[in-house]
């Protein structure tokens, strides 16, 4: 597959440089177009940003590295990150995450092996008034119970 | 407070749409804004006694005052909504409910500072919020507020949000400043200080959601009003959070210094199950814990929360009832710093992983008797001594919940049977590797 942003991400790309003085400080808008595009950060992906931004691939991985939500290996389809925070923790987060890898039989970390389901454990994500909750790819699930795990779950399984 | 009319999170259906926030009376202080010269707006904060609400309630007339007026290089407003400290939800609240409020005050600011280009830095977890509020944007540039000759006048200034990328460290404002140049968000060393060399070199002020967000109330009712409104030290109203066992848990909007136990029992609605309570933690997990018994007749706001030794932090509060294993929940606070860590000075990065060791061991009934007093003195190590506040809020809670909770931790230390054994195993391998 040839690694290229297709042109409404180039687009994109040309907006969110016109926010900044410099082009390379594009360099975060861009790593979050190619996961958009790419679905994680290649060695590949990553060199191609920084050739795009006349960036050096080594600083390009050194952004990508230090943050977490910048995915340096493929995940599954479904991201399911339960954050187990205090506030989480004290209403149940642990159970739930217990509750998840159970039902689809991974641990934290792991992904199921049709590649559909990725489970991991969060840190607080600003959502501890409606905990336990988790995050489902870009969005949030809140004020969790085993019943809502299991509808979604299954919701999911089907899509 | 019965008179107490919300300032952000007033109760009017749709309000975050541009319609009805102009309906009542939105964008009219930043017209009248623009109307005043900008020292006589940042003198208008100054009288307000408006507080940073991102952390550490520095004076924000103040801080905007240091921005120098005359220079030829372009300055810069960052609009801090990384909110990644645990038990902090309260700025996408604002996202969600009031985004109009929000992005009046920093055009406010905008003026104020001679700023022709804000950022607003939001966590990339809150995907959701960075849609509405973008949306929000877009009507607003739409409707002329935001871009060119600003409602008419000769002032423009930008907006843009830029989303990080998980790391709790790029709140702290100047990682922050280097996230946004692309960079990796480590804390830069200060002085020198952003407001002479931010973003790429330039002017920059920093400051939290909620402190912008009351800015526009500050300029239509005067500063005076706000002056009077909660604390006298720390006026205004705090939007608290309230989380863990309670059973109404969410963000409430009252005056600075309401009692946390009218916090508790009359707005979260008691505790879960009706237990006592043994922790509470009052403003996001840095800082120092209280115990139930401190709580009583104690006013939520910064000043006051000096004479139980904390703060009032981001004003979220966490309610722990009896049940719970404060060794537990401070090893999780601190697993959450030792991952968080941006690895720059070595009290931190160590310290972090230290501190979890021994935590980590007392809470599996391995630990000795001198742990809980190496704990304290890893912690006292790390304070102080870092390039940014990180090394404070690894600290403190760790340091406090030792103080005031020493019972806790040396019940787990003398439940330990397996300890000479443990100990013994130790000194064999020691005497092997001589
Ligand atoms: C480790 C660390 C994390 C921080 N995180 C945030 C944050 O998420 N949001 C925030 O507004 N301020 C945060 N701060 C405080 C900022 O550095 C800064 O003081 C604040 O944004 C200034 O705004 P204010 O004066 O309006 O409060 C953090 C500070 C530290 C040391
Ligand atoms: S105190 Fe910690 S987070 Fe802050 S700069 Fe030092 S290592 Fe980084
Ligand atoms: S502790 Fe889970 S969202 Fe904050």
């Amino acid at each position: 597959m040839e690694i290229k942003f297709t042109e409404e991400n180039l687009k994109k790309l040309d907006k969110a440089k016109s926010h900044y003085p410099k082009s390379d400080a594009a360099l975060m808008p861009a790593l979050w177009l190619a996961q958009e595009q790419f679905g994680w950060l290649s060695i590949d992906v990553m060199k191609y940003v920084g050739s795009i931004l006349n960036i050096p691939y080594e600083h390009v991985l050194g952004a990508a590295e230090f943050y977490t939500m910048y995915y340096k290996k493929p995940v599954g389809k479904n991201h399911l990150q339960v954050c187990t925070n205090i506030s989480c923790m004290l209403c149940g987060a642990y159970d739930i995450l217990d509750y998840i890898s159970d039902k689809l039989d991974i641990k934290t970390g792991e992904t199921t092996q049709d590649g559909k389901f990725m489970l991991s454990e969060a840190e607080c994500l600003g959502s501890c008034g409606t905990a336990p909750m988790l995050q489902l790819n870009n969005y949030y699930e809140e004020n969790l119970t085993k019943e809502k795990i299991d509808n979604l779950i299954e919701k999911l399984s089907k899509s | 407070m019965s008179d107490f009319q919300p300032i952000i999170l007033k109760n009017i259906p749709d309000y975050d749409k541009i319609e009805v926030y102009l309906k009542h009376g939105g964008y009219k202080a930043l017209k009248k804004a623009l109307k005043m010269k900008p020292e006589e707006v940042i003198e208008e904060v100054k009288k307000s006694g408006l507080r940073g609400r991102g952390g550490a309630c520095f004076p924000t007339g103040l801080k905007w005052s240091f921005m120098p007026q005359k220079t030829d290089k372009p300055k810069y407003l960052c609009c801090n909504g990384d909110e990644s400290e645990p038990a902090s939800f309260k700025d996408r609240e604002i996202f969600e409910k009031n985004p109009h409020q929000f992005i009046e005050g920093t055009l406010i600011a905008c003026w104020a500072m001679g700023a022709n280009t804000a950022y607003i830095y939001i966590r990339g977890e809150y995907y959701k919020w960075i849609e509405l509020l973008q949306k929000a944007i877009n009507d607003s540039y739409a409707k002329g507020f935001i871009g060119k000759n600003i409602a008419g006048s000769k002032f423009s200034a930008d907006i843009y949000i830029h989303r990080g990328a998980g790391a709790y460290i790029c709140g702290e404002e100047t990682a922050l400043l280097n996230s946004i140049e692309g960079k990796r968000g480590i804390p830069r060393f200060k002085p020198p200080f952003p407001a002479n060399y931010g973003l790429w070199g330039c002017p920059t002020t920093i400051n939290n959601i909620e402190t912008l967000a009351n800015i526009p109330a500050i300029i239509e009712s005067g500063g005076e009003w706000f002056s009077k409104i909660g604390e006298p030290k720390h006026p205004g109203s705090l939007l608290y959070g309230l989380s863990g066992h309670v059973n109404k848990p969410g963000i409430y909007e009252l005056p600075s210094g309401t009692l946390l136990t009218e916090l508790i029992y009359k707005y979260g609605g008691g505790v879960k199950d009706n237990k006592p309570i043994k922790m509470i933690i009052p403003g996001g997990s840095s800082m120092p814990p209280l115990r139930g018994d401190e709580i009583e007749g104690l006013k939520m706001d910064n000043e006051n929360l000096k004479s139980v030794n904390s703060y009032i932090g981001t004003a979220g509060i966490v309610v722990m009832n009896e049940d719970t294993d404060v060794v537990k929940v401070i090893k999780r606070i601190t697993k959450f710093y030792y991952h968080e860590s941006c690895g720059q000075c070595t009290p931190c990065r160590e310290g972090c992983g230290w501190l979890l060791k021994i935590l980590d061991r007392i809470d599996k009934g391995l630990g000795r008797k001198e742990d809980i007093e190496l704990l304290a003195d890893v912690a006292s190590n790390i304070e102080g001594n870092t390039i940014c506040a990180f090394g404070e809020a690894v600290a403190w809670p760790v340091k406090w919940a030792v103080k005031k909770f020493l019972p806790e931790f040396e019940q787990k230390v003398k439940e330990n049977i397996s300890l000479p054994i443990a100990n013994k195993v130790h000194a064999l391998r020691v005497t092997y590797q001589e």
